[in-house]
Formats: structure tokens, sequence, C-alpha cells
């Protein structure tokens, strides 16, 4: 039993770091076009590297038919946009302060974040 | 903010975007050679009518944006399909998703209701003879047949997100139903490691979980294409082609070939395709669909027409001003579309809650595991992996996610039907709080267009007469009031003569000369200045004004000749809307330039309890300031122009429009006609979206905060339940329709009859 029980503690630390402490690596936007894939539950890529101070286009092609990937949005740059089906859609960000900015579905399932710098 | 644009497939691709700025056609050639200048851009080619340019090669559009400011203009990506192309594309991929869910949630339910009648009928669903195991072992291939079939999805996704460190609905369902089998299949491989009373299997658990989660999404797909009914509706307002007169023949064409300074026939009946100016024919318009007014709008020479409005009756030909992405519908959509993707400050929890769901409740599924493995009753086993199943199965984290963005994409749509255009979550969260509202007098409460009532002779001329003197002397001012003098003699076809000696006195009146004749006009000191007798006919202009009219005189020859009373009329609905402002608990304030005399009678007229008289422009965003200082929530209306600093500065600012013709975006809440309806619309519609956003919130968080406890076991020390976990598969997936349908009852809302 007491293995049961510290395996069990084992399981609940490691989602704890897997979910919440680990911190995914960040891809960089560069001007080479990169698409961001919504499917299956996640952003792939999820976290962007993007330059302070400069527009930047960001692609989505979404092709998870599930209603819960078509809307993109960005709360905090107040943008949103309806993803269609398998078609690449570019969403223009305006030149932005450092920071990191969040975007996710509307119901949070699919979340990613920009790390702007 | 957001723009789209569909790229062909490849390396090549061909975007367009929208240009500002260009103003005359050699902007052109500067546009088209600064695009051609980036690497990458094989062809770019910039249509002035529309202002559009479109480029193509492989550059980036962030480069090519980069390259037109760079220019001296500005510029962004426009979609290349056009909102009904979209949409018909949207419902295409939705109906085939529909159809696949169900036809998945058939072959689940296939296998899964007739094993859950085999053990409500008191079939033996434990594992003992071989011959069972065998059984059992064919049983578990069929469900995990379901699971790939059926559930591949919900597994492919839960490995995606784990690979990616998050976690969502297809995590929980993935282990919930995972686990249940993996379990059932280790009984029926090596049962003699459980003991006898654990020798359970759950194959049709799994398989009805997934049926009914596949069920449920395929119900909530189909609700949530009724909560885009309005926007739907606006889109489909645009007709899909023009008549236009071409080389003095009216050909059909179809509506994107539309031109600036085309000429349109439309015919009666006919929905008017872009927007421009009558040039020839009147005829009345239904304006209802974009402006909420029901009464048909009359037209004639050199009135604007809005595209999606319908003409009636006559046949007429206008020059098109506005087209493609401009037209005022196209802006209505694009606002309402924004509008409807932004959250209220009140989702903003939900938020912070769904960001930590899935991995607590993954973390309180395990704990209940070691509890009943622990503490609980024999087989212990069998208890903690049911709890752990149920737990995980009956969470939801889409109700939760759900329960905001719904109810605005349903109650910012039923405002726009209405007439009333929500910026944004957090307008629509504000004005359903306002306790204040703060009515500018001229043009809000009243017509804005001050018109003569009254003329009262006291000499021996006749009214024309004194009119056309009146009129005259008035022609050369700009004063409103004068303007209501030309107009009223204008009406009655007086013609006017020409004056000499002009004079405005500032803030009293104006005098001149005709034909050796002195005439003034103006208020009582301008009189008395002049030694015009006016003492007996004082108490006949004290009794205008206490009707809320502005008494003026007009004396020839220092003899008074008449007393002109110019008033400005109250929109025929104010009273009855400022009554439905009242009856929503809000407390109206009127703001006036008027003296205290006529702003008291009008606000009697009105219906309004307060009232600041005297108010200078520039100081009713003070006033603004005092009232929310006295902790009221205010909400401010006006034209959008000269009250844009007390807009601003109200809690919420309502632009009036007049018609189609309003300048949209330029306050937190459009009203696009001009009566003050629109107001207590504007409130009750939030009021009752907030009221539904309250209500799936709370159901969502009733539903996890009761649902998980119950799940891990909680009422069993009490009253020995333990939930089944295709109870619980069944209330996961209403749950998040139910907040769907919750939701869609918006749709059913009706602003108080007017």
């Amino acid at each position: 039993m007491l293995i049961i029980n510290i395996a069990g503690f084992a399981l609940i630390a490691l989602i704890i770091w897997w979910f919440w402490l680990y911190k995914p690596k960040e891809q960089t936007l560069t001007d080479s076009d990169i698409v961001i894939k919504v499917e299956n539950g996640v952003y792939q890529p999820s976290r962007l590297k993007i330059a302070a101070d400069k527009p930047t286009t960001l692609y989505f092609q979404r092709l998870d038919p599930s209603p819960c990937a078509e809307t993109v949005l960005f709360p905090g740059l107040e943008i949103s946009a309806v993803l269609s089906l398998e078609e690449k859609v570019g969403i223009d960000i305006p030149a932005l302060a450092a920071g990191r900015y969040p975007f996710h579905c509307q119901m949070q399932m699919y979340k990613g974040e920009l790390h702007v710098q | 903010m957001s723009q789209k644009n569909r790229f062909k497939n490849g390396a090549a691709q061909e975007l367009t975007l929208m240009v500002d700025g260009a103003s005359c056609s050699s902007c052109v050639m500067k546009i088209e050679n600064s695009l051609k200048a980036v690497s990458g851009v094989d062809n770019a080619s910039m249509n002035f009518a529309d202002r559009t340019v479109t480029v193509s090669g492989s550059a980036s559009s962030a480069e090519l944006i980069n390259a037109v400011k760079a220019a001296g203009y500005s510029a962004s990506l426009q979609s290349a399909d056009s909102d009904d192309e979209l949409l018909d594309e949207k419902e295409r991929s939705d109906e085939a998703y529909y159809k696949r869910l169900i036809r998945e949630m058939a072959i689940a339910l296939g296998l899964g209701v007739p094993l859950m009648l085999y053990g409500l009928i008191g079939g033996d669903m434990n594992v003992g003879t071989s011959l069972e195991r065998m059984a059992w072992l064919a049983v578990g291939i069929l469900t995990l047949g379901v699971m790939v079939f059926s559930g591949k999805h919900f597994y492919v996704g839960a490995w995606h997100s784990f690979r990616n460190h998050s976690a969502n609905m297809d995590t929980l369902i993935a282990l919930g139903t995972g686990t249940a089998w993996l379990y059932s299949m280790a009984v029926v491989t090596a049962p003699t490691i459980f003991p006898e009373m654990a020798r359970h299997v759950y194959f049709e658990a799994t398989a009805m979980i997934i049926g009914l989660i596949n069920l449920g999404l395929a119900l909530e797909l189909k609700a949530r294409g009724r909560t885009s009914e309005a926007i739907k509706r606006l889109i489909g307002l645009q007709p899909k082609t023009a008549r236009v007169v071409r080389d003095g023949d009216e050909v059909d064409i179809d509506i994107k070939d539309v031109q600036l300074d085309d000429i349109v026939r439309v015919r009666p009946g006919e929905k008017i395709p872009v927007d421009g100016k009558i040039t020839e024919g009147n005829t009345t318009i239904d304006e209802s669909m974009l402006t909420g007014e029901p009464m048909p709008v009359e037209k004639q020479v050199g009135d604007t027409v809005s595209a999606g409005t319908i003409n009636k009756n006559g046949s007429f030909l206008f020059k098109a001003e506005k087209v493609g992405k401009n037209t005022v519908l196209a802006q209505i959509i694009g606002m309402v579309k924004r509008a409807q993707n932004s959250k209220p400050p009140i989702g903003r929890m939900a938020d912070v809650i769904s960001s930590y769901f899935v991995p607590v409740v993954m973390i309180i599924a395990v704990i209940s595991a070691l509890v009943w493995l622990n503490f609980g009753p024999q087989p212990t086993v069998a208890f903690a992996i049911i709890s752990a199943t149920t737990v995980l199965i009956i969470a939801c984290p889409c109700a939760l996610g759900l329960a905001t963005p719904m109810s605005v994409m349903v109650g910012v749509g039923k405002a726009a039907e209405a007439g009333v255009l929500i910026r944004n979550g957090e307008a629509l969260q504000t004005a359903s709080k306002i306790t204040a509202m703060v009515l500018d007098k001229t043009g809000t409460i009243t017509e804005g267009a001050p018109a003569v009532t009254d003329i009262v002779t006291t000499g021996d001329r006749g009214e024309e007469e004194i009119l056309r003197l009146a009129a005259s002397l008035e022609a050369g001012s700009e004063h409103p009031l004068a303007l209501a003098i030309v107009e009223s003699a204008q009406k009655r076809d007086i013609k006017q003569s020409k004056i000499s000696g002009f004079e405005a006195i500032s803030g009293h009146g104006v005098k001149a000369t005709l034909d050796g004749m002195e005439l003034l006009f103006g208020n009582q000191a301008l009189m008395k200045e002049n030694s015009v007798a006016i003492d007996e006919h004082i108490d006949r202009a004290q009794s205008l004004a206490n009707e809320a009219k502005t008494p003026m005189y007009f004396a020839v020859d220092k003899k008074l000749q008449a007393i002109i009373a110019v008033a400005d009329p109250l929109k025929k609905d104010s009273v009855a809307a400022i009554k439905r402002l009242h009856r929503q608990g809000i407390k109206v304030i009127m703001l006036t330039g008027d003296n205290r005399d006529t702003a008291k009678a009008v606000a009697r007229q009105a219906g309004v309890e307060d009232y600041f008289a005297e108010v200078l422009p520039d100081q009713k965003a003070d006033k603004i300031k005092e009232l929310q200082a006295q902790g009221e929530i205010v909400g401010m209306s006006g034209d959008g122009i000269n009250d844009a600093p007390a807009l601003a500065l109200a809690n919420v600012g309502f632009a009036i429009g007049t018609g189609t013709d309003v300048a949209i975006e330029s306050a937190d809440i459009t009203l696009m006609r001009g009566s003050l309806h629109g107001l207590a619309d504007a409130i009750a519609i939030s009021k009752a979206t907030l009221r539904n956003i309250k209500q799936n919130l709370f159901g969502a968080f009733i539903y996890n905060v009761a649902g998980v406890p119950i799940a891990a076991g909680l009422l069993y020390p009490f009253i020995g339940v333990l939930l089944n976990p295709v109870i619980a598969g069944a209330a996961m997936a209403f749950s998040s329709l139910t907040v769907v349908t919750n939701a869609n009852r918006l749709r059913l809302f009706k602003a108080s009859t007017h």
C-alpha cells in the first residue's frame, strides 16, 4: 500500500510539474512565415517570440473541425478572428511593447502565448 | 482590427491589402512600385476605386504592409473571401463534422447500449469462468474498435495536448475512458491478480461515455449555429448582384465588380447593393434591418441610401459612394463580429479557473483513488477505479469556458438586430449597471431642428408680412433660431427682400434696414436698449417660455410688431422612452445650454426629473464627473461629435445616429436610429445578457463544484451511493449543451413594446 501511495503522490507531483511548472521552449517568429497549426487541441507552435515595436502577421491554419477551434482571441489586444477550416488565415498584430500576450480559443482549451521582446 | 486572408497553396501566394491614405490616382504607381521593390513580390496591382492592392509572390504580408507604410500610406490585410462565402464554407464544414459525430455516436452507442441493458437486466458483468473471459475479451476488443473509430479524436487530442504541456477536455475523456478500459482488460486477461469481488468489467462505460459525449458535441454544434443567427442575417442582407448603368445600358453585374461612382438602378422591392446618393427618382426605403426603425424612410435626389436596405415602391438611380468593406453594412458586420468575440470582465474569473481546471481535476482523481484504496470498503481497487474514472468524466471545463462567450454572441447579435451596436464586452457589462443616464437635450430628446411655433402679432402687419421681413433680416445670421425663421418663410413660399446695414448684437439679436425701415429682432434686452415698448406683452412671452418655447421680439421702426416663438419639438417617442428608462430604475438627467425657464419646461414636457441648464459645451464633461463623484454609474448620450469629451468620460457613451448616417465606433454603444428607445433597448439587452451569463456561470460552477465531489464518492459514507461513470458521461455531455441552449434563450428576448 505504501508503494501505491508514494506512486500516487509522485503522480500528483508529476502533474503539477508537467502542466504548470515546466516552461516549454519558445519559437522565434521571423518573417519566414511560421504557420500555427490548430489541431488536436493544441496550437503548434504555441509559444512564439516576436520582436517589440514591429507589426507582425501571424498565420493560423485550423485543421480541427470542432467549433472550439474556430475562433482565436488575443484578449489583451482586442483582436479576434474566425479560422475557416483548412485555410491559412493571416492576423495582423500591431507593433507591441515588450511583454507576454496570451491567445486562446473561446473556451481556453487551445492556448498559446506571444512573447514580445 | 483583425483581417483575414486566404492563401493559395504553395509558396507563391496572392493576397489583398486594403490601403488607406491614397487620395489620388497618382498614388497608385507609387504604391505599386514600393510593393514591387519588396523581394519575393512577382506583381502588385492596385484598384484605386476600392483602395485595394492585390500582390502575388512569396513575400509576407508584414513586409508588404511595411513597404506601403514606408511609401507614406497605411495598409492592412483584406479578406479575399466575402462574408457570405466564408459563411457558406463554415456551414458546409460544420455539417460534415456534425454527420461525423452522429456516425461515431451511433457506433459507440450501438455497442454501449446493449451492454448497459445487459447489466441492468441482471446480466453478470463479472469475470468468472473461462467462457466468460473469452466473451468479455471479445467485447473488450470490440470496445477498442469503438475507441479507435468513435473516440480517436479524444485520444489523439489528449496525446498532443500532453506533449505540449497542456490539458483539456480531451485529456479528461481519454484518461477516464482509457482507465475504465485498461482496468477491464486487466481483469479479463489476468483475473487472478484482483480479489474476486473486483473482477468487474466496465466496457459499457467506455463505449457509452464516448457515444454520449459525441452526441453532446453534435447537439452543441447545432445549438452553436443558432447563436450566430443575427450575424448570418446581417451578412445575408447584401444582395449578390447589382444593376449598373454602363454605356447607357443597364446590366446586372456581380456585387464585387461595382466600382465607386457607378450609377446603380434599384427597382421596387429590390435590395440596395452598395452605399450611395440618389441621383434620379424618389422612393421610400425600409431601413429597419440596419437601424431597427420600423417606419420606412422617404428618400429623394441627394439623399443617401445604404447597402442591405430594401427599396419599397419607387424606381431610382444612385451613385455608388462606398463599396465592399466600406459600406455601413460591412462596418456593422465587422463591429458585431468583433464584439461577439470580446469578453466582459465577468467572464475573466471563469477564464482563470478554466486555465487551472483540468490538472486540478486530474489531481482530485488521483487523491480520490488513493482515499478509496486506503480507506474504502472491499473491493477497494474497483471503487478506486470507478471514482477516479467518474471524477475525470464528470468534470466539464467546456461548460465554464462556454458560459460567457455564448451569451455575448447571442446578446450582441440581438442588440444589432434592434439597431444597437455594442463595441465590446466591457461596454455590454457596464451598460447593464447604469444608474444615471445623461441626455443632451438638442438632437437627443428633441428633434434638433428648431421650428417656428407661434407668431403673435402685436401691430398692424399680418403674419406673412412679419415673416417676410423677419426672414429677410435673419437670412444673414447663422444662429439656429434664425434658420428656423428662414425655413418657416421658405415653407410658405415667402420671398425674402434685400436688406442693408446688417448687424448682429452678440447674445441679443440682430438689426438691419429694409426699404428705409429699421428692423430689430431679438430678446427683451435688445428691445429695451432700443426703446421699444414691450411691457404689455411680457406676460405673453413668459407664457410661451413656460411652454418650452423661446420667444423673440420683432420690431419695425421701434414699434413692436410680433413675438415669434421658436421651439425644438420633442422627438415623438422621447416621453415614452424616458418612461421606459425610469421603469428600468435609471435616473434621467437632461443637459442643455438653454436658460433655466426653457430647460425646466422641456424637462417637464419630456418627463425628466433632473436637468442642468445653461451648460456650455465644455462644461458637459464636468457634469458627468459630478454625477460619478456621487457614486452614479453614468451613461451619456449625444451626437458623438460635439459631446466627445463627455461621451468618453461617461461610464458608457452612447452615440445616437440618425438613420444609417452615423459614425460607427465613435462610442461604446452606437444607436443606429435617433429614437431614445434605442437607449432603453440597449440597457434591456445588456441586462438580459448579463443575467444570462450569470445563470450560465452559476450553473457551470455548481455543476462542477457539486459533481466532482459526488463522483469522488463523497456521498458514499452517508447514503452508500457511488455515481455510475455512464451517468457522469451523460451529465458532462449535456452540461455544455445546457449552457449553449440557455444562451440561445436570449434569441427570444424582446425589448419592451414601443
